[in-house]
């Protein structure tokens, strides 16, 4: 059937070394060629798209593909990204970011994107930890995992990124992981022919900081975890209740149209130079 | 999917491949395993059902499927521009 893998070279910069810089089995490579799917299925042309990335293992992905490519500072992904769209709105705005990036140190822009409804489809992967900086426990880090910064089990609450960007106004918000490449491919593939701030945010796993570190004896351990917590949305409310807290909700959880900022941008400069004519 | 069976050729980069091992956990036929270098290689070809799921979700971008038919016309082509 597939024969994706020609086509997902064909958008990669070839002047980089391959095989790229992630670690064997992380989930990154995976979105990566989701993320080219998506935008081969729209036919969108390579000149028309704006990959932004922050810093973390998910700031890699720009620099393999072949779209026009931002590597930004930590946490100011969306708002460069912000910028970019505002500037030239035709362009396909995509921002890639860690949970780290997103929420950490960016959480303010990302609250604040998904508020404004800025056009960019904002892809979080996350890996549930602070994986290139050396596995310290970061927002996402869940309730008694374990990571460098925490030997006995993390005690802060997580963040719930699809729960957050409900909260902050985001008019799509999906959620999906790397096991789930079809729901993956669909999610994205919606997101970028959206209008609007777009939040995917894709469950990635990080077998060198997070896994070794609880429990998972090898990266595939860690997919047939997914394969087993994660569950579609409308099959969620079928199960009982104490079943439904310990499972991993997957698929599309918002999807609301609102004009989004760059077109009232667009629509009050119209109003404006005709009131001045 | 099953009239593809055996029409298929399941084939490997080494070179690409950091041996992960999702192909071969994952492969519905079993056509995959991990082999003695540490890498992904086809086993038994012949029960690939073509689902595409290694293609999909090798990370590294390795492994690609392709049907007996589409490699003999690609072949056809070669010969055409040799020619």
């Amino acid at each position: 059937m597939a024969e994706v893998t020609q086509l997902i070279h064909h958008y990669l910069r070839h002047n980089k070394r391959f095989p790229h810089v992630l670690c064997p089995g992380c989930g990154h490579g995976i979105v990566l060629g989701s993320l080219v799917r998506s935008v081969h299925q729209l036919g969108l042309t390579k000149d028309e798209v704006v990959l932004v990335a922050g810093i973390g293992c998910s700031g890699r992905i720009a620099v393999y593909v072949d779209f026009n490519t931002v590597h930004t500072t930590h946490g100011r992904t969306l708002t460069f990204a912000t910028g970019i769209k505002m500037a030239n709105p035709r362009l396909k705005v995509i921002a890639v970011m860690g949970d780290g990036d997103a929420l950490s140190i960016g959480g303010n822009h990302f609250l604040h994107a998904a508020r404004r409804n800025i056009g960019v489809t904002a892809l979080i992967l996350n890996n549930n930890i602070y994986g290139m900086t050396g596995g310290q426990s970061s927002s996402t880090t869940a309730e008694n995992c374990y990571s460098t910064t925490s030997p006995y089990g993390q005690q802060e609450q997580s963040f719930d990124i699809v729960e957050l960007a409900k909260a902050a106004g985001a008019p799509y918000v999906a959620r999906s992981t790397v096991l789930h490449v079809k729901l993956l491919d669909r999610i994205i593939t919606t997101a970028l022919a959206r209008p609007g701030f777009n939040l995917v945010e894709v469950l990635t796993p990080c077998h060198t900081q997070f896994g070794r570190k609880n429990k998972f004896k090898t990266t595939v351990d860690m997919y047939k975890w997914y394969k087993k917590n994660a569950i579609p949305l409308d099959s969620l409310s079928k199960l009982p209740q104490e079943e439904q807290n310990q499972r991993t909700p997957i698929g599309i959880f918002v999807e609301e149209n609102r004009p989004s900022l760059e077109e009232r941008y667009a629509a009050i400069t119209c109003r404006l130079e005709e009131a001045s004519k | 999917m099953a009239k593809d069976k055996q029409q298929v050729v399941v084939s490997i980069y080494p070179d690409w491949c950091k041996g992960c091992g999702i192909c071969a956990a994952f492969c519905p036929g079993e056509v995959l395993e991990l082999g003695p270098d540490g890498k992904a290689r086809v086993v038994q070809g012949a029960t690939c059902r073509n689902c595409g799921f290694c293609e999909h979700h090798c990370p590294d971008f390795a492994i690609v499927v392709k049907t007996k038919r589409r490699i003999a016309n690609n072949r056809e082509v070669d010969h055409a521009h040799e020619g």
